[in-house]
């Protein structure tokens, strides 16, 4: 064994602590880094992943089999720019029955005999591909979810039973259920049959560069309509386009966490070995020898806790990964080795250059001063602070205590500033899990929405809600129904907006409550006719603030409107009209509301009420659904990583004040003799230690509460701004006094429990030992 | 005769490694002795004084002070018979650098729960008897090697122990400030205290002390009872 790596070896060894602290510090950050990376890589356009890897339609074409034929339709897969298509499959608007007897809104089950193909190639769930008529698979997506135990179940479509045997998504949400070609043909259902036609463009990545191709296609047969995936895409990202901010503020965490403290950690652990690396001097090693000496006793726990950290973090990417899998039908196994060797490679990297930059700093020392610095503090340090506390009416081991951080006043700093990250990044993850909760809310304002039970004239494509026939008798059962808390109609319609290109979408409400279901930015709800509530996109666009009138045209009248109020409010990309639908209804008198969305009281049985509503609503042929709240799947997963972002900083930063404190103890371990010699207890000097950390801890708390809630407020602003939204104060203001209170408070508690290991082990110092120590 | 004041039976201290730094030591102090601990650097003078203030335990035999088994108290016990019964003096002072020579004084008081009043007060008043009140509010680094352990006696008398250990009080410092110290030292004997002091120089022990007792590879060698002089 050379002399150098006997050096390494022993000095391992000896800072049995040290080691210990930044091989575990290496491996929280690693593993917290390795989880954000790869969440990062795999958050990546999900969707885009999902559409790449199920092939999916760049256009999905519908046909009128009585305006084209066959050859028409084989003809267009040749058509300029498409590069590959399905179909043609026979599809129709089916009117389903479930197991419990209760209707399915009407959708559109399309013929398929697989589920492959070069396009579209939809991915099972659960179950398998219909194989035979009276077999159907169902598609799970935004719109239907379906909970275990439905494959297997009896479905009917009017006489017809059906056999669920699978449920199945497809990236291009292609079809509301699958059926073989010869159950479909043998659907007796009266709504009119299409042909779909999927094809894949050799460039659509842009609306223009997908419009060609439809273009082109329908050179060679006439289009009853067709869906283009960047519509899909809009649709399907819309609801994560808030979370992947998040995620890469929760990457971010990681790699700034992982440099500040594997730099604090060395930093402390050179300055503690400035005499070490004295006496090895002394000895004839030479600067650089000493610098490899350090990174290599650095460099061992890293190493090993790099590579604990990447294993951990890919462990703890299985479940949700599963969960993200699960709602864009990827099949992704989430370990990135690309993230694995960068976050490896790059926490490995960053230990030498913190180790080399430290020790470099003592290699410049001569070594008669390397060996006379590093025993106790520079005397004079701190006094006054130890003449003020010792004026302090507490125990005289407490005042010692306090009074010890201003011995070490860039230590203390660089401690208070760990501690302050540590709660500011706990505070910030927790308001930033609250907001985006809050923000999910905000969609999950009803409980309840009912819709007219039958559609009439059904058509293929984007299925809109029917108008009511007797709007004030279903508002009269709704209101009639035990468990009502609210309720509010809706009818939606089309309008343009003076100064805002294209069309826009209304929604006219009516009914008392409808206030309730929205959240003000800023201005009031709306009182009567002539008033419009809108979002803050649509206000930039309008170049309009709160407060100015607006002329609406509507179905070519001319609706003049004050706006009254600015909304948080996502659907349409904020480019919505909210108003009473008596102001819509001087341009359209017979708009009636089409959808009710209804809330229950508090304490309600939700499920209970539904079933009760839906028998009172049945003579009225309109049907009630209990409207999925669970929280979104993208929300637990955040709320999962909130949860144990705030763990491994808590623990890292607790790490880094045992770290320090015990730096401090060795370097206090003369003194220490001295105190017991005269008589402190063990309980005194544990009370002693701990006293030690606790201004770092409160300074550190209460500073990085503060910060935490800036960054907040900041990171929250900007997120939604970035998307043309402000928002309103339930999601902006998210901590309550009495969290604020706990939250300063955990840097004390994060400071204590650091503390308490260390205070233990100098309560046992034996004095005769201490004393020794020259 | 007097019940002894300190009673080490059968001691023997040994470490890990080498002879035993003490051997089968029995040795009676009673109240009121000057003793001084002579020996050669190694002999196992500190080993004995570090038992005596429970700092540390014998290997075997028992070590009963003012009716205290302390070989067997556990280290909050020792702590505060350290505190109540035993006044130490290093030969390095171990005066703490960053309190006041008063808050050092105060220390081994404030640690047995007085009040930083009463404290004040009785350090004032020990700073004065020894001389060094004027330094009170300075700190121990800007005092002379003599007026340092001056201010060590005045910390070591703070909570009127029934012992007074020193371990070689004159060893750091020059021959005038040791025998300043050494007279010290006689005028509390005079005044009534125990005092158990270990040194190299016979001449001073043979001056301020009763009786030597000289140790020889952890056995004590000789003890001699000296006539007093004064
Ligand atoms: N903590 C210890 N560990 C190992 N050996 C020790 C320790 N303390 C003292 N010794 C040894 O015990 C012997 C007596 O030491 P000590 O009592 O300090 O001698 P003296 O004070 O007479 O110079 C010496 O050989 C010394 O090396
Ligand atoms: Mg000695």
């Amino acid at each position: 064994m050379s002399a150098l790596s006997r050096v390494v070896r022993s000095g391992v060894g000896r800072k049995r602590v040290q080691t210990v602290v930044i091989g575990l510090v290496v491996m929280i950050a690693v593993t917290s880094a390795v989880l954000g990376g790869s969440l990062l890589a795999a958050s990546q356009g999900p969707f885009d992943r999902a559409f790449d890897q199920q092939k999916g339609a760049h256009l999905s074409a519908q046909f009128d089999p009585g305006a084209v034929t066959g050859t028409q339709l084989a003809a267009t897969a040749g058509a300029t720019g498409v590069a590959a298509s399905a179909g043609p499959f026979r599809t129709a608007q089916v009117e389903l029955i479930d197991h419990f007897g209760h209707p399915v809104p009407p959708i559109i089950v399309v013929g398929r005999a697989d589920a492959g193909g070069t396009v579209d190639r939809v991915v099972l769930d659960e179950g398998r591909w219909a194989t035979a008529p009276g077999e159907i698979v169902l598609a799970s997506g935004d719109r239907m979810r379906f909970g275990r135990g439905v494959v297997g179940r009896q479905w009917k479509a009017g006489d017809t039973q059906l056999t669920v045997v699978g449920i199945a998504r497809s990236a291009s949400d292609t079809a509301g259920a699958w059926t073989t070609p010869a159950q479909l043909a043998a659907f007796a259902g009266d709504g009119p049959r299409t042909y779909q036609m999927l094809y894949r463009f050799s460039a659509a990545d842009t609306a223009e560069q997908v419009s060609a191709g439809r273009t082109a296609i329908e050179k060679l047969a006439p289009m009853a309509g067709s869906v283009s995936w960047l519509d899909i895409r809009r649709d399907a990202i819309s609801d994560t386009i808030l979370l992947v901010p998040f995620l890469i503020a929760f990457g971010l965490l990681g790699v700034v966490m992982a440099v500040l403290i594997i730099g604090n950690v060395i930093a402390g652990a050179v300055s503690t070995s400035t005499r070490r690396i004295g006496i090895l001097k002394a000895l004839g090693f030479t600067p650089a020898q000493v610098t490899r000496a350090y990174v290599g006793q650095a460099l061992i726990p890293a190493a090993v806790g790099a590579a604990l950290g990447v294993v951990a973090g890919n462990l703890l990417m299985l479940p949700i990964l599963a969960q993200t899998n699960q709602l864009y039908g990827t099949n992704d196994s989430g370990v990135s080795p690309a993230v694995d060797a960068l976050v490896a490679g790059g926490a490995l990297a960053l230990v030498a250059l913190t180790a080399v930059a430290a020790s470099a700093r003592a290699g410049r020392l001569r070594s008669v001063d390397a060996l006379a610095v590093g025993r106790t503090p520079q005397p004079g340090r701190g006094r006054w602070a130890t003449r003020l506390t010792s004026r302090l009416p507490l125990p005289r081991p407490v005042t010692l205590g306090l009074a010890h951080p201003f011995a070490r006043p860039v230590r203390a700093v660089s401690i208070v500033a760990a501690i302050a990250f540590g709660a500011a990044a706990v505070t910030f993850a927790i308001g930033l899990g609250t907001s985006l909760n809050r923000v999910q809310e905000v969609e999950d304002l009803a409980d309840i929405q009912v819709n007219a039970l039958h559609e009439k004239g059904a058509r293929p494509g984007p299925r809109e809600p029917e108008p009511f026939d007797d709007p004030a008798a279903i508002e009269q059962t709704i209101a009639g129904q035990t468990g009502t808390g609210g309720f509010m109609g809706v009818a939606r319609s089309e309008i343009t907006a003076a100064g805002i290109s294209g069309d826009l979408d209304a929604v006219a409400v009516t009914g008392p409550d409808s206030a309730r279901y929205y959240r003000m930015v800023s201005g009031r709800w709306l009182t009567g006719p002539g008033q419009i509530i809108v979002s803050t996109p649509f206000l930039t666009a309008a170049g309009k603030e709160v407060g100015d009138t607006i002329t609406l045209t509507s179905h070519g009248v001319a609706v003049p409107a004050t706006i009254v109020g600015e909304v948080f409010n996502p659907d349409n990309d904020g480019m919505q009209v909210v108003t009473d639908i008596a102001t819509l209804r001087v341009a359209e008198p017979e708009l009636v509301p089409s959808t009710y969305y209804v809330s229950v009281l508090s304490g309600t049985d939700i499920e209970a009420y539904t079933d009760s509503l839906k028998a009172a609503l049945q003579p009225e042929g309109a049907m009630a659904d209990e409207l999925s709240h669970g929280p979104d799947e993208m929300v637990i997963i955040v709320n999962t990583l909130t949860g144990l972002l705030s763990l491994m900083l808590i623990v890292v930063a607790g790490l880094g004040v045992m770290n320090t404190v015990v730096l401090e103890t060795r370097e206090r371990v003369h003194d220490l003799g001295v105190h017991k010699a005269l008589g402190m207890t063990p309980r005194q000097t544990t009370a002693m230690v701990i006293a030690s950390v606790v201004v770092t801890g409160v300074i550190g708390g209460v500073a990085g509460t503060a910060v935490g809630v800036l960054l907040q407020r900041t990171v929250i602003t900007e997120m939604a701004s970035s998307v043309g939204f402000r928002l309103p104060s339930s999601v902006l203001d998210v901590y309550g006094s009495g969290e604020l209170l706990l939250l300063g408070l955990a840097g004390l508690v994060i400071a204590v429990a650091g503390a308490l290991l260390p205070a233990g082990w100098a309560a046992k110092t034996r004095v005769a030992v201490a004393l020794r120590t020259e | 005769m007097t019940t002894p004041l300190i009673e080490l039976h059968e001691v023997t201290r040994r470490y890990d490694e080498g002879p035993p730094a003490l051997n089968d030591v029995s040795l009676s102090i009673a109240p009121g002795e000057a003793v001084a601990i002579l020996g050669p650097s190694g002999s196992g003078k500190s080993t004995l004084l570090n038992l005596v203030a429970g700092l540390d335990r014998p290997s075997a035999g028992t070590v009963t002070v003012d009716g205290v088994r302390v070989d067997q108290l556990g280290e909050a016990a020792s702590a505060k018979y350290r505190r109540a019964r035993i006044g130490l003096v290093f030969q390095f002072f171990n005066l703490l650098d960053d309190l006041t020579v008063a808050d050092n004084v105060m220390l081994p008081a404030q640690l047995a729960g007085m009040s930083r009043g009463t404290a004040e007060r009785r350090a004032t008043e020990l700073l004065g008897r020894l001389g060094v009140d004027r330094h009170a509010a300075a700190y121990p680094g800007r005092l002379s090697g003599g007026e340092r352990q001056r201010v060590a006696v005045a910390r070591a008398l703070m909570n009127k122990p029934a012992l007074l250990l020193a371990d070689e009080p004159t060893g750091a410092l020059d021959t005038a400030s040791g025998e300043d110290v050494m007279r010290l030292l006689t005028e509390l004997h005079a005044d009534g205290q125990t005092v158990v002091l270990v040194t190299h120089d016979l001449v001073l022990a043979e001056r301020c002390a009763t009786r030597t007792v000289q140790l020889l590879d952890g056995r004590v060698a000789t003890d001699t009872a000296l006539e007093v002089l004064r």
